[in-house]
């Protein structure tokens, strides 16, 4: 919280720590309030806009649209409207290539501009998924930060109408070994798993990676995936003069106040130090908010919402004025009617608190009391606090006096600006700095201690310290979780149908060329659910970066949005919806450019998916998606190498693992390539003739080969093909292995040719090591050992 | 239940009513967010007060995880359920041990019987005073226990107890995530559902 410097600025007189301020806060006496009238009288008084955020320019237009100077409250509502992480001003003029480079999709039945987009995976089911930030809170606070960032996209889906079906998180921090990361990752985690699991959602996968870029900058993403029947969607619009407005779910108080404006528009750890902005993280209630879910799920079945949105980022502000900027246009607010945990808040903090678990609904006058009736159901607080007008204004109350009558659009649309993008000078240079330069094995033994390195590294070993911290389980219906390459829950027992998720991002790819990273990044994505056997149709996205101010940051992120919407045309995919994280730094050093990309795909029916676990049975058991398992199954499956492999080592694990380097080419994208490969995959799951599939990421054919192994406890033998050291490291896109079936060799061939992948038959599961034959051998044990000791040794 | 060929009712916590059924199972959960003592306030809920005299009067009670919990909290069954040892939530495949194949809950088993079922849990840890548990192990009273190392510290390595009658079972580890090879490690946990239908028909 950044206190106001100015005197006379009412509202934050009575906060502070100090004794004096404590007794305040017991017995809070009236403020005299800036309202609309004082503000008329005195137009020359001074206002911390500047300390709110906004600039000078920005102060003129308000003030010009509202044809005096704005209130104390009103000024509170633009600052949070206009904040970077509201208006997304400085992404819209690129962001809007999504929809104007948009594939044709029959599947979208809502896209950008809603909550979240929703999505046709038929049988008469809608499935709405989105990926959101919640970076800064995190770094500051990490327990909560990640608490109340599941927390806040679990609301953004059912504030569609759907019920929350899955989480995922993908997680990037500083160095695994540095101090700093022993304390936010372990927060991190805890947060999550205390939130998440206390709301009875499934966790069911996501990324943990580490890079020093993100030492003072953690990126904590949060996807949330919802079901509804086709009729059941939702929409966030005020309209019907007379209808109520109803806030709903957790008891305002002063917690994250000006949360959204100073920790996402202020770049981060600024001179004034984080300690003045720790107050500003907002504190979960996972148990409020599964009342929360519940509640709402009932109203929409009862048939009592017109319109609904969930608050999260500036709070009533934000809610109120989009409502009423979407419905019929105008809206009456009683602010002295919001129920308060901190009686000592006034209007501007009751706007901008950014307490948790709150939503509001706009119902018909002569439904409110069958609205409220469910509330007491569930022991969800409700109150009437406005209704909906036909003024035009959005208009709001306290006790009796107005302290904001403003346009609502004139909040919600915010500005719009063209910021400067610069090709980052060093960027040639960067390329230049080619990795077949480093040192590579010259031998087996060489080959065989740079696999153990990369599996053992704290980016590519076993993440049970962290998963097993979340309920994988609960709900029922989760068919595979991590460590698969993607997520899979059953929506329907009766058919199998069911839904595929994953979520991909490479900070190092990006960095080296934004547009072909964050397509690289898509296509692993796109990849990871193919391989269970879905059908790709829709993306989200997260995209996290530095400051927007700073011209190569301006440029990188044009550069990933460009990419982003023409590699989903090339996909055939369409971009639902999506969030932008600016100001991702240290300082004057920006994160990689980290977008972080989620794919949703549909499975006609779970029951063939396909796996990543050699020598175990996709329809059979085990093969659930936990970690027991008992060995058996196809003992002799043929291994076949699908794509093209290149010599592509730029931004690869390897070379930043063994050598710390980062520079040259990053791989070559090929999204034709990508749509045959996943096409092959679903017709091979459907046809039953594979036992296991697992897509090539990072490490390469040697890695992925290795956690094919330790997750089905069986081994390998294969022989490389060509160059042994591009054969094992390599990162081409667009590869998978495949296990196929004792006897549907010919079979998958024929499916192969169709759909023109070409593969290469590397040799057979079995065993109980992996046999590089002619260069190296590791015992499963052995293997096992190096995979799973990294993460508890660094976290305990 | 339903898979073991039972028809499922829910029971509304603020009801005091069981609805006539012939068994109740007390799901796993967060119940008030456990931000008390895990069980602690839904050992109160008005519907507790028409299952404790049903359960001390025979009914078949299970409780799963939370609702092991909200029994301990109820003294339906001994001991109670502290933090893990390593102080973090622990979701993991299990081995377990049928020690009591008697109880209304696990009749479907052999003694001795290996079985694989999910735990999920922070507070998971049983503990009870050395004569509680000298007696729980000598009245055959440890109906489950952990069989390949011990997960969160519980005494004994104990997964679930029963009360004396072995009507009453809590349990830890999950058995409704081991019900298919689909959406779980195994089928294993079907016997616990497939023990009381088998009661309740006979």
């Amino acid at each position: 919280m950044i206190e106001p410097k100015g005197r006379g600025v009412a509202w934050t007189e009575e906060r502070g720590t100090s004794d004096e301020g404590r007794r305040r806060l017991k017995a809070p006496r009236r403020r005299a309030e800036d309202t609309v009238a004082r503000a008329r009288d005195t137009p020359d008084q001074p206002q911390p806009f500047a300390e709110l955020g906004l600039t000078e320019a920005e102060y003129a237009t308000i003030t010009r649209t509202l044809g005096r100077r704005p209130t104390s409250a009103e000024l509170a509502l633009y600052s949070v409207m206009w904040s970077e992480h509201c208006s997304y001003k400085s992404s819209k003029v690129h962001l809007k290539q999504f929809a104007d480079k948009a594939p044709p999709s029959s599947a979208l039945l809502a896209g950008i501009g809603h909550n979240a987009g929703v999505v046709d995976v038929g049988q008469g089911y809608a499935v709405t998924f989105k990926i959101e930030s919640h970076n800064h809170p995190s770094y500051v606070e990490p327990h909560q930060g990640a608490a109340t960032g599941v927390g806040g996209i679990v609301r953004d889906i059912l504030a569609m109408g759907a019920r929350p079906v899955a989480v995922m998180d993908a997680l990037r921090f500083g160095p695994a070994s540095a101090p700093d990361t022993g304390r936010v990752l372990p927060g991190v985690v805890s947060g999550i798993s205390f939130y998440g699991n206390c709301l009875g959602l499934p966790n069911i996968g996501g990324e943990l990676d580490f890079d020093p870029c993100y030492a003072g900058n953690p990126l904590v993403n949060a996807l949330c995936v919802g079901v509804m029947r086709h009729d059941e969607l939702q929409v966030a619009a005020g309209r019907g003069p007379g209808n109520k407005v109803i806030l709903f779910g957790s008891t305002t108080g002063p917690d994250g106040v000006g949360g959204a404006s100073v920790l996402a528009s202020a770049a981060f750890g600024a001179a004034d130090g984080v300690s003045a902005k720790r107050p500003s993280v907002q504190v979960g209630d996972p148990f409020t908010e599964k009342l929360l879910v519940e509640c709402c799920l009932e109203l929409y079945a009862d048939g009592l919402v017109v319109g609904i949105q969930d608050l999260g980022a500036a709070g009533v502000a934000c809610a109120t004025t989009e409502l009423a900027a979407a419905g019929t246009g105008g809206m009456l607010v009683r602010l002295d009617a919001v129920p308060l945990r901190d009686a000592s808040l006034g209007p501007p903090e009751i706007l901008m608190s950014e307490s948790q678990e709150r939503m509001m609904a706009v119902v018909e006058p002569d439904r409110a009391d069958k609205f409220l009736g469910v509330c007491a159901k569930w022991d969800v607080r409700a109150a009437v606090i406005g209704e909906v007008t036909d003024s035009g204004r959005l208009v709001m109350t306290w006790h009796g006096e107005t302290v904001v009558d403003i346009p609502p659009s004139s909040a919600a649309d915010g500005p719009v600006y063209h910021r400067p993008a610069e090709r980052w000078a060093g960027q040639d240079a960067l390329a230049a700095d080619d990795p077949d330069a480093l040192p590579r094995p010259a031998d087996g033994a060489g080959m065989r201690a740079a696999l153990l390195t990369l599996i053992g590294s704290a980016g590519l070993a076993d993440k049970s310290w962290v998963t097993d911290q979340y309920d994988r389980y609960v709900r029922g219906d989760t068919v595979l979780a991590m460590p698969e390459d993607g997520g899979l829950v059953r929506l329907d027992e009766v058919t199998g149908l069911g839904i595929a998720l994953a979520t991909d991002g490479n900070g190092r790819y990006c960095r080296l060329d934004p547009y072909l990273g964050t397509q690289l990044a898509l296509g692993e994505a796109y990849r990871n659910v193919a391989v269970t056997g879905a059908r790709p149709l829709a993306v989200t996205n997260c995209l996290n970066f530095g400051s927007p101010e700073d011209p190569a940051v301006m440029w990188q992120f044009a550069e990933a949005v460009r990419g982003l919407a023409d590699g989903c045309a090339a996909l055939g995919v369409p971009v639902t919806g999506g969030n932008v994280s600016f100001y991702n730094q240290t300082g004057t050093t920006p994160i990689h450019p980290t977008p972080v990309i989620g794919v949703l795909g549909v499975h006609d029916d779970v029951r063939h998916r396909l796996a990543i676990g050699f020598g175990r049975e996709p329809d059979g058991e085990p093969g659930g998606p936990g970690a027991a398992r008992a060995p058996g199954g196809t003992a002799a499956a043929r291994i076949v190498l699908l794509g093209r492999t290149r010599a592509e080592f730029g931004g690869s694990a390897w070379a930043h693992v063994l050598h710390g380097h980062l520079g040259g080419r990053p791989p070559e994208p090929d999204l034709d390539a990508e749509r045959r490969l996943a096409a092959l995959l679903a017709a091979a799951a459907e046809a039953g003739v594979l036992s296991a599939a697992h897509d090539l990421s990072d490490g390469g054919l040697a890695v992925a080969l290795a956690e094919s192994c330790l997750r089905g406890e069986t081994g390998c033998v294969v022989t490389v093909p060509g160059d042994p050291f591009t054969s094992l490291f390599s990162e081409s896109a667009g590869r998978a292995i495949v296990a196929v079936r004792p006897g549907a060799e010919a079979a998958f061939d024929q499916l192969r040719a169709a759909h023109d992948v070409p593969g290469v038959r590397l040799g057979a599961v079995g065993g109980d090591s992996l046999v590089f034959a002619g260069l190296f051998t590791i015992g499963l044990d052995e293997l096992a050992a190096v995979h799973t000791r990294t993460l508890p040794a660094l976290f305990g | 239940m339903r898979l073991a060929g039972a028809e499922p009712v829910s029971l509304w916590h603020g009801d005091r009513d069981l609805s006539g059924v012939d068994a109740a199972i007390l799901p796993g959960g967060f119940s008030y967010g456990d931000y008390l003592r895990c069980g602690a306030i839904a050992r109160f809920s008005p519907v507790m007060s028409e299952l404790v005299p049903a359960a001390r009067a025979g009914l078949p009670v299970l409780g799963i995880c939370n609702g092991f919990q909200i029994l301990c909290e109820a003294h339906l069954l001994p001991g109670a359920l502290t933090r893990n040892a390593g102080l973090k939530f622990v979701t993991r495949d299990l081995r377990l041990r049928v020690e009591n194949a008697q109880t209304a809950w696990t009749r479907a088993y052999r003694a001795g019987q290996q079985i694989v079922v999910p735990l999920k849990s922070g507070e998971g840890a049983y503990a009870a005073d050395p004569a509680t548990l000298a007696d729980l192990e000598g009245s055959g009273q440890v109906v489950i226990r952990y069989a390949s190392g011990n997960p969160n510290g519980s005494a004994a390595s104990i997964a679930g107890v029963c009360n004396a009658a072995g009507n009453v079972v809590g349990l830890m580890p999950h058995p409704e995530h081991a019900v298919d090879g689909l959406t779980g490690p195994s089928a294993d946990g079907l016997g616990f559902f497939a023990s009381v239908v088998a009661q309740v028909l006979a």
